[in-house]
């Protein structure tokens, strides 16, 4: 008995040292974003809070537009999830659901689309962007994503589990159309996954980089990854101030998460191993 | 949209082929038109800039003056271009840096969650975290703890007796700082794939195992890791991905020119400098057909490893 019980301690004490690698990062931000940077740079380091958050976040307000850049952040991120949960549940309702010439041709397609990495589009898509005036602007961001292959793949394995025909054929007994019977009966009995799709797409936008660095070439009108890689250029030596913008851009994402978290890591972990 | 609420549709999934064999095409037209957005955008924003691409690559163009046809020209500069070479080295070794030692954490952490009982949604959340922060955040933090005058690394290191290090500054500190931050990212994600796929193995499989005596090591590596190969599959395909993709870590950790010896320089990167630092369009489009063929070889070679062994038991 006592055999099992070491080893259980054992078990938890080594998930705990786990938990604690994870989330050190994340307390150590909270520290030096706390202090000033000669604090930081002391030998050997404060490891305490201190009280200097307040200062940290008007030093970093003044040095780059943190709220238009968190604004324009999330412009692009809600208004980018909103439209993928309707567009890829609509498609992936479309082809879950109903027979048309031409479907198994199409998903095929959808499926190969996944494949292509995003280097091979950027350089001409840049140019397509100069074209139609977006460059600079939060539409280049935002349009391009709007709909993706991922999403209508994941939501369609939803459908075709989760939504019997019959249902479909009361609805349309009803007087639903195709649209109504979407709207009113597939929409509602989605919300599990359109949670994962939702806080995935928001996240994976929030986070984009590369694309926006790229395409948003007025350097007070970018996103907040752009903003606080610039911050940490042009003013890396002084770390609490830095850090506290590096603190300041994770906690809506944080909180999101918070909210969605086991819905999002069923999703997550369920389609790799079903699939 | 709201129009065709009224109307009566709709073939479901019942009906039989004769039926639709009768019907004109425009009929489905909701369809069609349900589907149009993904199409529509990726014609535009995906498969136009794709073909591109690919005719870009046999050009030289700056953006600015008119594209000229230059043949294989691109391509032999790439493969005489030893920032090519180093970039593809960086990628390939930051890869299996990364990745292996977060696959086997990964593995061993799933093990342990698969047997505890209590707190097991704590530790789910948790270990998740890491996987939905700001990489540029995440990438400054682990910059500052490499720094070498005030980071935490070395403040570690002094209190233990041991000289500091100059991680930020020299090719294998660079390596090292960079992998860590994309373990520490990677590891919880992974287990808790791991996890899942652990949870479906059958539980009589284990109990038979019991009866027949095998220890705890045996029945790990006859039944588990055998059960699991798919999903080690999977993790190893996203890992591989993901890994030769890499660009934000040490774009923001070490700059754009990849640091010192150029050891931060992974092959996106290089991809990205070529395209819009010097505007040399023609070899960025070099460059990302090679990194398209790179996905697709390293593709190949993961599913072969993991599909062989798979048909020989």
């Amino acid at each position: 008995m006592t055999r099992y019980r070491l080893r259980g301690v054992a078990l938890h004490a080594a998930l705990v040292l786990a938990l604690l690698v994870f989330m050190f990062p994340f307390v150590w931000t909270i520290v030096m974003a706390s202090n000033t940077t000669a604090d930081i740079y002391r030998f050997p380091p404060k490891f305490s809070f201190g009280g200097h958050f307040g200062d940290n976040v008007r030093q970093v307000l003044e040095n780059v537009a943190f709220f238009q850049s968190m604004a324009n952040t999330a412009v692009v991120a809600i208004s980018t999830t909103l439209l993928v949960l309707f567009f890829d549940s609509l498609a992936a309702f479309t082809f879950a659901k109903f027979r048309f010439p031409g479907r198994n041709a199409l998903f095929v397609i959808l499926l190969a689309t996944m494949l292509l990495p995003a280097q091979l589009a950027a350089v001409p898509q840049f140019q397509t962007m100069a074209i139609l005036g977006w460059v600079g602007s939060l539409k280049a961001l935002i349009i391009p994503g709007a709909a993706n292959a991922f999403g209508i793949f994941w939501m369609r394995q939803y459908f075709k589990n989760s939504i019997h025909d019959e249902l479909i054929e009361a609805a349309t007994l009803d007087g639903c159309g195709f649209f109504g019977t979407y709207w009113h009966v597939a929409l509602p009995s989605a919300r599990p996954a359109l949670a994962f799709l939702g806080i995935f797409t928001f996240v994976g936008s929030w986070n984009d980089y590369m694309w926006p660095l790229i395409v948003l070439t007025n350097p007070d009108h970018v996103t907040l990854q752009v903003a606080l890689s610039t911050l940490n250029r042009s003013h890396g030596v002084d770390y609490s101030m830095v850090m506290t913008g590096a603190l300041l851009a994770m906690i809506p994402l944080v909180i999101v998460f918070a909210i969605f978290a086991r819905q999002f890591i069923k999703g997550a972990t369920e389609g790799a191993v079903r699939g | 949209m709201t129009g065709l609420t009224t109307v009566r549709t709709a073939p479901l999934t019942g009906s039989s082929t004769g039926q639709r064999r009768g019907r004109n095409v425009w009929s489905y037209w909701r369809f069609y038109l349900a589907l149009s957005p993904f199409y529509v955008l990726f014609a535009v924003f995906g498969l136009y800039p794709m073909l591109s691409t690919i005719l870009l690559a046999f050009q030289r163009w700056d953006g600015l003056s008119a594209r000229r046809f230059t043949g294989l020209d691109n391509f032999a500069f790439l493969v005489k271009d030893p920032t090519f070479w180093t970039a593809l080295e960086n990628t390939v070794v930051l890869f299996l840096m990364s990745t292996v030692p977060t696959l086997v954490l990964a593995l061993l952490l799933a093990v342990m969650l698969q047997s505890a009982v209590r707190f097991t949604n704590v530790y789910r959340i948790a270990y998740f975290i890491p996987n939905v922060t700001s990489l540029v955040a995440m990438a400054i933090f682990f910059s500052s703890i490499f720094s070498t005058n005030f980071g935490l690394v070395n403040a570690a290191l002094r209190s233990l007796g041991i000289p500091q290090q100059d991680w930020l500054g020299q090719p294998w500190g660079i390596k090292i700082a960079i992998s860590t931050m994309i373990v520490w990212q990677w590891v919880g994600y992974n287990t808790l794939i791991y996890l899942a796929g652990l949870q479906a193995i059958p539980k009589d499989q284990y109990e038979a195992a019991k009866v027949d005596g095998a220890g705890a090591v045996r029945t790990f590596f006859s039944i588990t890791l055998p059960q699991l190969r798919p999903v080690v599959l999977f993790t190893v395909i996203m890992s591989t991905i993901g890994g030769l993709q890499t660009f934000t870590e040490p774009q923001v950790m070490v700059g754009n020119s990849g640091g010192t010896g150029q050891s931060g320089m992974t092959v996106v990167l290089f991809f990205y400098r070529a395209a819009f630092l010097d505007n040399d369009y023609g070899y960025a489009a070099a460059i990302a057909l090679s990194i398209f063929a790179l996905v697709l070889l390293f593709t190949a070679i993961n599913w072969r490893i993991f599909r062989g062994r798979g048909e020989d038991r």
